[in-house]
């Protein structure tokens, strides 16, 4: 009843400001979507651009016509022939789930400590997290070969305390490469993870304590369930980026990581085959979506379930 | 009469602006990484007025995939031979206008008789630098490793399992060009290292996959400062950029000593070139830039400074010894012999060429 007489309510205003962020999917998201989608069903070519057809609107409905024929999918089947490409996406994935269950470990306390300060800190400890961001990325990346190279920090360190007597071989391995994501991605997790935890309600603890809950078993029940719209959303942040991570794979990793944006690379600019890299690319985008969509429909009927 | 003052305005604020164009006129060059003198550049706005905007690269992919996008608002590039000859296919270039190029009467006639191979009649290109892809070896460590009697001018060292296994130690750098290393496997294993045949390729990739686990690492700049710094004793490497880690290292006196070998087997000969964008906006100004690079002095300055030979016979007389006495440099007749050209695989080869690379690279 209620939102039937929203509904009737919404004038033209309304319309007008849900038109913006449509539009901006259309042109930010959907248009390069489509010319992707486009450029995985043609064919390498030896020209500008590297493939074919290409359509020109000078050309004429007929052109359009035969283009249109030309396409196909061609560059799919290829995918399922090689095991590289399997192999490329479920290691990015394995890469990418460990990575955000570390991040998370690692930014659970961080976020919990922030909400849990004296309110006259949390803007100092937010500015923290967030400094990092004022460099750019790839120096922050670049610094870390510094730290952990072979005659690195990190090894003159832990030798200087005579914990190792020879050098970690660190870079250059997937060890970096956690490292790196971990390190690169721990703010997008810590954010709104600590954005949801200081909303949380404190006379609900208070509540827990009152009616004799260990303080652990009240965190349990109260602190973690509530929190966790704030460690999903986190670890969306974290783990859809790195998927398709590449610089810091090609930075930190050695030539046996595999990650799907290393294999992307190679198909655009080893093979010059934008084709094959274009199909590539939509897989991974099919990959990422599924989940999403899949998830946010289960919250959708909990949401309902639960009025 | 208010007519007249009206059109006078006019042609003055044209001729002012035109002066104020003239002023403004520029060239945008997109060259190698750390591959020529500045003060080159400088010169060239001082006697021209032309500003250069300068941009590098690190990898013929990386200027190929952007030429092949179109627009990329660069008036000079400077491709390799084996990749400028498909991009002049696929129609990125112009051809020169030669009646703007006074210079070119300095060029070398047999460097420009090997560049045809890419460039039919240098129509579309000059040559600015080549050289080699050899290897680069730290003197001390790898005679440690291998004896005094370490065949330091052979293929032997990297392609031989039990010599490649002794140097893992003190480490091996290997470009991270599929396109140099396959020809350099096919050539040890005797076989055309211009071979198109995927069954020769498969048979590269089991002698490249036979001393891959020696390699510490596959990389096209990062050898430089690791031969100069001690870190490694052996990289295949490009003739100028090892020339410069044995520079630096004399340079650090660090008790390293950095040599160059071309190969007794044979070696890779490149040659990067100078061409000009169909696209391009200053085409007047590009001509003038490719005109002045030829100049005897400017080009002998550039090899004195990069350490790579150029396609310049005039040049020779003005360069230093220590670039045209050096062997590694300008290799003497007899070593040319022995050196080979490339030429680029078609697209299928290229992607089975590719993806054997990977395959040797992480095992996959």
């Amino acid at each position: 009843m209620s939102k039937a007489a929203s509904r009737s309510k919404r004038g033209l205003g309304g319309w007008g400001l849900i038109a913006v962020p449509y539009f901006w999917l259309l042109i930010f998201f959907l248009a390069p979507f489509l010319i992707v989608f486009k450029i995985s069903l043609s064919q390498v070519a030896v020209a500008i651009p590297p493939y074919f057809p290409t359509f020109d609107l000078y050309e004429g409905w007929q052109a359009f016509r035969e283009g249109l024929s030309e396409l196909s999918l061609e560059n799919y089947v290829w995918l399922t022939e090689d095991a590289l490409y399997w192999k490329s996406y479920v290691s990015s994935v394995y890469i990418a789930a460990v990575s955000t269950l570390i991040t998370l470990l690692i930014g659970y306390p961080i976020a919990y400590g922030m909400a849990r300060s004296p309110e006259a800190w949390r803007p100092t400890l937010l500015m923290l997290v967030i400094l990092p961001f004022w460099t750019s990325f790839l120096i922050r990346v670049y610094a870390w070969i510094g730290i952990l190279k072979n005659e690195g920090l990190l090894n003159q360190f832990l030798m200087m305390l005579g914990l190792i007597d020879e050098p970690l071989v660190i870079l250059n391995t997937n060890v970096a490469v956690y490292i790196g994501i971990v390190y690169s991605y721990l703010p997008f997790l810590v954010l709104p993870l600590y954005a949801s935890l200081e909303k949380l309600d404190g006379s609900l603890l208070e509540a827990a304590e009152d009616l004799g809950c260990p303080p652990w078993k009240a965190f349990w029940k109260i602190t973690v369930p509530l929190s966790l719209p704030g460690v999903i959303a986190g670890c969306f942040l974290v783990f859809i980026p790195a998927v398709g991570e590449f610089v810091i794979p090609d930075l930190l990793g050695g030539s046996e990581t595999l990650m799907i944006g290393k294999t992307l690379w190679v198909e655009f600019f080893n093979n010059r085959d934008w084709p094959v890299s274009s199909a590539v690319a939509v897989i991974l985008l099919l990959i990422l979506v599924i989940p999403i969509v899949l998830f946010q429909n289960q919250q959708q009927k909990m949401a309902e379930k639960n009025q | 009469m208010k007519l007249k003052t009206m059109l006078l305005a006019v042609t003055s604020l044209s001729v002012l602006g035109g002066a104020a164009l003239a002023q403004d006129r520029s060239v945008n060059v997109y060259n190698w990484s750390d591959y020529i003198d500045e003060s080159i550049l400088e010169d060239f706005t001082k006697e021209t007025g032309i500003n250069v905007v300068y941009d590098v690269f690190d990898s013929n992919e990386v200027l190929e995939t952007k030429l092949l996008a179109g627009g990329t608002g660069y008036d000079v590039v400077v491709p390799t031979g084996t990749f400028l000859s498909r991009q002049i296919q696929a129609g990125v270039f112009d051809k020169l206008d030669k009646s703007k190029l006074s210079n070119i009467g300095n060029m070398w006639s047999d460097i420009e008789a090997r560049v045809a191979k890419y460039d039919p009649d240098n129509a579309y290109s000059i040559n600015y630098m080549w050289g080699t892809t050899g290897l680069g070896y730290n003197v001390e460590k790898v005679k440690a490793a291998l004896g005094e009697d370490a065949p330091l001018d052979s293929w032997d060292l990297l392609f031989k399992p039990e010599n490649a296994a002794k140097l893992q130690e003190c480490g091996i750098h290997v470009l991270d060009a599929p396109t140099e290393l396959f020809p350099a496997a096919l050539n040890y294993l005797g076989l055309d290292p211009d071979s198109k045949d995927t069954g020769d390729i498969e048979k590269a990739t089991e002698l490249l996959k036979s001393v891959r686990p020696y390699i510490q690492k596959f990389h096209s700049s990062e050898y430089i400062n690791a031969l100069a710094n001690g870190d490694i004793c052996l990289a295949v490497g490009w003739s100028g950029d090892v020339l410069q880690a044995r520079d630096r290292a004399a340079e650090a006196d660090n008790g390293v000593t950095v040599e160059y070998a071309i190969p007794k087997e044979g070696a890779l000969m490149w040659f990067d070139q100078m061409a000009i964008p169909a696209d391009a906006k200053n085409k007047e100004e590009a001509h003038e830039f490719l005109n002045y690079i030829m100049r005897p002095d400017v080009m002998a300055k550039a090899s004195n400074y990069v350490y790579y030979a150029n396609g310049n016979k005039a040049s020779q007389e003005m360069l230093n010894d220590d670039v045209i006495g050096d062997p590694a440099i300008y290799p003497p007749a007899e070593a040319v012999e022995n050196l080979y050209t490339v030429t680029s695989y078609p697209p299928k080869v290229n992607r089975v060429v590719t993806r054997s690379w990977t395959s040797v690279k992480s095992g996959q």
